[in-house]
């Protein structure tokens, strides 16, 4: 494998990533799943970084799962769509920072629809009106999440306490990286890294001292997709897709895999409870499984705050391997403890309160 | 006085048409950037049909230049190309200034680069190669992995960077079906032992004996041609190649390891030719090769009096065609002289 | 165990490394005109069996060449040998013997015997 040959298709796709003051838009579905990845980006942002993170209260869903499910038609995507841009102006924003990846994917898509067919763009701009009366201005800058996580790597990675480095052999960890599809596989050009090799998540594996897997199933979908999972019946073509992806890494003995979508962790994650269910089969080394992050709780990680104040206990597939292989101080007796009783038990610094 | 035609570009094509300006009774000079002439003629080691070794066209070719009529200019590149009135003025790299009452711009073609197709893998893998380097392997008479070791099963694609929109390349560059068979044939005659699998859209064999050659590739040389474009290349844990192709003749995808990828790489208009294209006002076609004022009996004209075209500057083409091309050039530039320059 | 009320679906993928492709090779050794066939379809096109029932001598051929036995075992037992194939095929294939090769061939391995 020859690095070099990669490292000129990165330079190839640089993306525009705004320095601060950001408006941030959360994920439907990600607080239920994985509840400490998103308090944990806005702490790492706003307390560690000291950048302008920005919230409005009023703000909704973009409706991106119900588009993909064809149960929301386009047109109203697009005015509630216009109707998140409209808060975002209203609150004197313009870096647009959606936390979810289907989120990413579908502004994308609708600000370039707008952009070959400005009668849609003006069409949209009525409707909000005579819906709302609000009015809207464009983003002039989207960037997600991981990107902005990318973008302030090194300064993450100067801050951090742990690296991602097996502490009894001394080897960087092997880190199997999913980016999730809407990120770079509709628009290339918006994803940093483009389709192919996407550089997001490698990018902050390196600089945290990991090493990132290529494996023959690495571009493959996890199968979240919307419309297959929704329905019990389809859902055996979703965990299939994850076998698949499973079954292809596995040799690799990878210790970690890290995503950038709210699905494919969940999907990564509980689908290796059901494939065990099934079949028997488990993928990761002594009879575990693979321990599937976000890469906010991997940042989290490295920077040493609390694995259970980052919500790992939330996890099906068990973290705590990984943990014990980089040297992370936790304690087990918490793992299920709430804030109260941690309070009254010890000083603790929290990140939900 | 004689007259005195520059040929720009010393390949097949610029050769060809400076021995038959001189026999004409014409002043020739070949402006040339490499440090030799030949072109990509160079870089092949047997040439299709009948896989006769390149060296005695390259022979032949020489026998060219070796007439004391022809001035050869080699690592030289042109800054300025202007008509003026009655002649041209052609600037080279180093200060030169030629006089010239015609030009033939026989600037020929670059290869694809395969690293443009991403999902291949070209330069990150180690066993996939272009065609290009095939032949290099084939001239040095050992075809081996980067390991050293002797591939077993070999995978041919067809059409990279050809009938590709991705790339931004419409056209079908003509020969790289016919150079998958024969380098298919060359890869079962050096190691009998092999599986070589040709991936293909369309088997392309539009010329004299090309069908032929398919035919005695899969009857006497068994190789296996399966109908559909490969997705993707990645490697296992073992440096195997796992490519996913569509077998279009089944209907169902089709998984396989490989331990050799190679890349038919098409044609497109060189870099060399872009620039003078810039730099004299000649135009370019869509497809950006030099755009021909006729397609049908003016394939050698330009749209500036006085310049002709030869060979693969204007559109993909084999050895032979590129050759008849070349002497029609010279054709057109005595007809062009005799009248008078206008 | 649970019951999730699904199961993990099959792929349909062509698996070249775990499929056997012995009778691909028996008949390469008995009939060498078989390398020849390109599957354009021409006997397919003219076959009396294949013009009534599902059977497409172009798809067995591929199928063959890939190791897909199962379907070619249950399928080549409605040639009726009419011979039309042989008479359209460009290449100059001996499609009819290589039905008769493909038969002989089950018949001959006792797992397979149709």
């Amino acid at each position: 494998m020859n690095i070099e040959g990669k490292k000129a298709i990165w330079k190839d796709y640089q993306k525009e990533i705004a320095e601060d003051k950001f408006y941030y838009v959360r994920s439907c579905v990600r607080q239920n799943f994985f509840p400490g990845s998103e308090t944990a980006f806005l702490k790492i942002m706003r307390d560690e970084l000291k950048k302008d993170v920005f919230e409005h209260p009023c703000h909704t869903t973009c409706t991106g799962i119900g588009y993909h499910c064809d149960i929301v038609p386009v047109e109203t995507t697009m005015t509630v769509v216009a109707r998140q841009f409209a808060l975002m102006t209203e609150a004197g924003y313009e870096n647009l920072l959606p936390s979810c990846i289907t989120s990413f994917g579908l502004y994308t898509e609708i600000l370039d629809t707008w952009h070959h067919f400005p009668e849609v763009e003006k069409k949209v701009r009525e409707q909000l009106r005579k819906a709302t009366g609000r009015e809207f201005k464009k983003p002039k800058n989207l960037a997600h999440a991981s990107d902005v996580i990318y973008k302030f790597r090194k300064e993450i990675g100067a801050k951090a306490k742990y690296k991602l480095i097996n502490k009894n052999t001394g080897e960087p960890l092997k880190v199997v990286d999913h980016i999730g599809c809407h990120y770079s596989k509709m628009f290339p050009s918006k994803g940093v890294g483009g389709a192919e090799y996407p550089y997001v998540l490698t990018g902050m594996i390196e600089e945290w001292g990991g090493q990132i897997i290529d494996y023959p199933e690495r571009r493959h979908c996890c199968g979240f997709g919307f419309r297959q999972y929704l329905v019990q019946a389809n859902r055996g073509f979703s965990i299939a897709c994850s076998k698949e992806k499973f079954e292809s890494m596995k040799p690799y003995k990878p210790d970690m895999i890290i995503t950038n979508c709210p699905g494919c962790p969940m999907f990564l994650d509980r689908w290796q409870y059901v494939i065990n269910e099934m079949e028997g089969k488990r993928y990761g080394q002594n009879g575990e499984g693979i321990p599937v992050f976000t890469y906010e709780e991997v940042a989290g990680l490295v920077l040493g705050y609390d694995p259970w104040d980052l919500g790992l206990q939330m996890h099906q597939t068990d973290c705590e391997p990984v943990l014990d292989k980089i040297g992370i101080e936790y304690s087990p007796e918490d793992k299920y403890n709430t804030s109260e009783n941690i309070i009254k038990s010890k000083s603790h610094s929290l990140i939900n309160v | 006085m004689r007259k005195h035609v520059v040929v720009i570009g010393g390949g097949v094509a610029g050769l060809e048409s400076a021995g038959c300006l001189s026999k004409a009774g014409f002043d020739v000079s070949i402006l040339e950037k490499e440090d030799q002439t030949g072109g990509h003629l160079n870089d092949w080691y047997k040439l299709f049909p009948d896989r006769r070794n390149s060296s005695e066209v390259k022979e032949y070719l020489n026998g060219i230049t070796l007439n004391n009529r022809i001035e050869l200019l080699t690592n030289t590149t042109i800054k300025k190309l202007n008509r003026n009135k009655t002649h041209f003025s052609i600037i080279t790299d180093k200060g030169k200034e030629l006089i010239a009452d015609a030009v033939i711009v026989a600037t020929g073609f670059d290869l694809f680069k395969s690293a443009r197709k991403e999902e291949y893998g070209y330069g990150i893998y180690d066993n996939v190669i272009t065609s290009a380097d095939l032949e290099k392997m084939f001239r040095k008479g050992e075809i081996s992995l980067k390991s050293g070791n002797t591939p077993k099963t070999i995978g041919i694609v067809h059409c990279v960077g050809s009938r590709d929109e991705k790339v931004g390349n419409f056209y079908c560059s003509k020969l790289c079906c016919v150079t998958a068979v024969k380098q298919a044939i060359e890869i079962r005659e050096h190691l009998p032992e092999s599986k070589v699998f040709c991936f293909y859209m369309d088997m392309r064999m539009g010329g004299a004996y090309y069908e032929e050659l398919y035919r005695e590739a899969q009857e006497k040389w068994g190789v296996n041609f399966i109908r559909g474009k490969v997705s993707e290349a990645g490697e296992a844990i073992d440096h195997k190649l796992v490519i996913k192709v569509e077998d279009t003749l089944a209907g169902r995808p089709l998984k396989m390891e490989l331990d050799m990828l190679v890349l038919m790489a098409g044609m497109e208009m060189s870099e060399g030719g872009k620039k003078i294209a810039g730099l004299s006002g000649l135009n370019t076609g869509e497809n950006r090769f030099f755009a021909a004022t006729d397609h049908h009996y003016g394939s050698n004209r330009s749209n500036i009096n006085g310049v002709f075209y030869a060979g693969t500057c204007t559109a993909p083409m084999n050895i032979t065609e590129t050759i008849s091309h070349a002497r029609a050039a010279v054709s057109e530039v005595t007809d062009y002289l005799r009248e008078g320059s206008k | 165990m649970e019951k999730f009320g699904f199961t993990i679906s099959k792929g349909r993928q062509i698996d070249y490394e775990s499929n056997n492709r012995w009778i691909a090779e028996y008949i390469y050794e008995r009939e060498p005109s078989f390398r020849l066939c390109i599957e354009c379809g021409g006997c397919a096109a003219t076959c009396t069996t294949g013009n009534l029932t599902k059977f497409s001598l172009r798809e067995l051929h591929i199928l063959i060449k890939r190791g897909e036995n199962d379907q070619v075992r249950q399928n080549i037992r409605k040639c009726m040998l009419c011979g039309k194939c042989t008479l359209v095929c460009p290449r100059g294939v001996n499609t009819r013997n290589i039905v008769v090769l493909v038969k002989q061939a089950f018949n001959k391995s006792d797992d397979y015997a149709i």
